[in-house]
């Protein structure tokens, strides 16, 4: 189980984000993306998650393009973008029973555990705190389980607490043979991270 | 440079083809009107019922054609950009939109100076002037949607969706409306089904047809060269912004 | 097909839980038609005369004000992007929701129109033929509706830009709507009217999903 991705690049509104850019990924990896703002992340994850399409270059996924079979690459990977994709009217019990139905699985009251949301399961998301909304979008990751985790700041609005019960998920998936791309600002101390810079070469940055 | 170039480097055929073009199609614009609009004004014989009033249709009818015409040519061109995704196509139906949308209003207005002298009133819901109208109001989204977007190339997409749906509908509102006027008909109006087709006629209607096309085809050159122009300027500011 | 359907039970739940927006299209839609008999008078052959239109561009402009809500609320919070990965066929995400829409906002408005109807001195058989012509009729203005709505997802003042898009593209319902309570009215037969929006509904039924997931595509990038 492999991704690669292979010199991608990305233009947003005629401007150049960046270019040349490659990595790949094995199962138990974790690749830290960092950079400034505006250098690209959010674009990369989206990329990546084939929201976004490259201008030029290629994803690959276990060695062959994702273009080859796009669905069966959709059902790979879980995508947690900075907005939390929570209806403030349902539960976070029936939010996340339908994302889990969406993408066909049903863990939901095992992701609502690891995540100690139990106590607010049932409660309308529309008056949670930010934190909770961020711990209740996380838990899909447990109740849609996928090898490849994408996250767009999955810390952030999160307390220490929370952020150590994320890493220790996190790592379990790691250990478990799974893969995960992260953005985010802070550094989360993991013991063995790859990074990708994207301030430094194949940026615009330093050209 | 922060942006390849390679994109716009289709944009420079283009202009070096267009600017060879562009000196005849002007000289044949200018003769074609001439010609055209002493056949139509001073040369065609005078309707025995309408009388003068008839040379107007000299000028709606053909700038009624280059209305449907061009939003038909928006559309293929639009679809060009679909499919193989080149760079000159959403610029093209992007520049060909405002003349169209001229054409258009050319048509209701000439229209309907026509229909005060015929009908009394400035504007009868006749169903050939409804059609336009709606046209122009078709023309006129596709004009907004290109404004509503900071990215450009975004919007280029954006607009071909739109006028390919457009297009879709442009016949099936052309029947409706067709229908819709037989079915509200009040009798003995006369319609706007343009003159008797009789070659005295037909011959300044074509000239005039052909004078409007190649005085589209000037515009459209200046037009699409604008477009590519103001893109690539937009670029070098960026380049030079992040410079 | 369990993906399909769970997603226009969603869209029907969270309709259902937000409840103002039914009421609101609903209170739209009754006020506007009260400003014609105010605007033109009470005379009741002049309102019988001018019944049919006066309900179908009611209708109308109703569900343009509806538009918005088929995907403004999941491009906000995110949830846009996880149905556009999700394994069901953007089409068919596009389609379920169109759907959903047409229930939770189309639906109620057909289910007001006879009291409408009446206050405008609308014969009995116009009644009928009114809530036909807009059941057959009205899946168009959904469908045409998503790919507009599709189209200026995400931008700021997006309405005002809708309602141009969209309106003009709303016409030969319009039309062949009137004709069929027209007909109906003026005891004429009404079947080709009827089979005319049932034409133009299958035809948006084919077009208009792919076009809005080709627009939905283009908003989240």
């Amino acid at each position: 189980m492999s991704l690669t991705a292979i010199n991608l690049r990305c233009i947003r509104q005629d401007r150049l984000i960046f270019t040349d850019l490659g990595f790949s990924l094995k199962a138990g990896e974790i690749l830290w993306v960092q950079g400034r703002n505006g250098a690209g992340k959010s674009s990369l994850l989206r990329m990546i998650a084939g929201l976004l399409k490259p201008v030029s270059g290629e994803i690959q996924w276990k060695g062959a393009s994702v273009k080859e079979d796009p669905d069966g690459y959709q059902d790979q990977f879980r995508y947690i973008g900075h907005q939390e994709a929570l209806k403030p009217v349902l539960s976070a019990r029936e939010n996340l029973q339908f994302w889990a139905d969406f993408s066909g699985s049903h863990n939901v009251s095992a992701a609502l555990k690891e995540f100690d949301l139990e106590k607010i399961a049932d409660s309308p998301v529309g008056i949670m705190s930010a934190g909770q909304k961020k711990r209740t979008n996380l838990a899909r990751l447990i109740s849609s389980p996928a090898p490849l985790w994408i996250l767009d700041e999955p810390i952030s609005s999160l307390d220490t607490h929370y952020i150590e019960l994320f890493k220790k998920q996190l790592e379990k998936h790691v250990a478990a043979g799974g893969m995960a791309l992260l953005a985010t600002h802070q550094d989360l101390n993991l013991p063995s991270v790859h990074k990708l810079d994207l301030d430094g070469p194949r940026g615009r940055n330093n050209e | 440079m922060a942006v390849d170039l390679h994109k716009f480097a289709n944009p420079a055929r283009f202009l070096r083809i267009t600017s060879a073009i562009f000196p005849w199609a002007a000289i044949v614009t200018v003769l074609l009107l001439a010609v055209g609009l002493y056949l139509a004004l001073f040369a065609s014989p005078e309707d025995y019922q309408q009388g003068a009033t008839v040379r107007i249709m000299f000028v709606h009818v053909p700038a009624a054609w280059m209305a449907m015409s061009i939003y038909v040519m928006m559309a293929i061109s639009s679809a060009t950009g679909l499919i193989w995704k080149h760079p000159v196509a959403d610029l093209s139906a992007k520049a060909a939109a405002p003349i169209g949308a001229c054409f258009t209003f050319l048509a209701l207005v000439t229209g309907s100076l026509w229909g005060q002298p015929m009908w009394g009133t400035f504007w009868v819901w006749d169903a050939r002037l409804t059609s336009m109208l709606i046209l122009f109001f078709l023309y006129l989204g596709y004009m907004a949607i290109w404004g509503s977007f900071d990215d450009q190339s975004k919007a280029g997409k954006a607009a071909a969706i739109l006028v390919l749906i457009g297009a879709i509908n442009v016949p099936i509102i052309k029947f409706s409306v067709d229908w819709w006027n037989t079915l509200h008909q009040p009798a003995s109006v006369a319609t706007m089904d343009g003159p008797k087709i009789h070659s005295s006629i037909l011959t300044p209607l074509l000239v005039m047809g052909l004078a409007y096309t190649s005085l589209f085809l000037t515009i459209f050159i200046i037009r699409v060269k604008a477009e590519i122009l103001g893109r690539r300027l937009r670029i070098l500011r960026l380049a030079h912004v992040e410079d | 097909m369990n993906k399909f359907t769970n997603l226009i039970i969603r869209d029907i739940r969270l309709a259902v839980r937000q409840g103002s927006a039914f009421t609101m299209t609903l209170s739209f839609f009754v006020v506007a038609v009260t400003l014609y008999p105010l605007g033109v008078g009470p005379e009741l052959n002049i309102l019988a005369r001018i019944g049919p239109g006066v309900l179908w561009v009611g209708a109308l402009l109703s569900c343009l004000l509806t538009l918005d809500r088929i995907f403004q609320a999941d491009f906000e919070d995110g949830s846009l992007d996880q149905l556009m990965l999700g394994s069901l066929p953007i089409e068919l995400m596009t389609l379920a929701k169109i759907i959903a829409h047409w229930l939770t906002s189309v639906v109620p408005l057909i289910l007001i129109t006879p009291i409408l109807a009446v206050s405008l001195n609308m014969p009995a058989d116009g009644i009928w033929v009114m809530m036909l012509a807009l059941l057959v009729g009205s899946p168009v203005l959904s469908l045409i509706g998503a790919v507009g709505a599709g189209l200026t997802v995400g931008m700021r003042r997006g309405g005002v830009l809708l309602s141009l898009l969209v309106l003009p593209l709303y016409i030969p319902v319009l039309i062949f709507g009137v004709a069929a309570v027209e007909a109906a009215i003026a005891v004429l037969p009404m079947g080709p009217h009827i089979l005319l929006l049932a034409g133009l509904s299958l035809g948006a039924l084919v077009i208009c999903p792919i076009a809005a997931a080709a627009a939905l595509r283009l908003a989240v990038e």
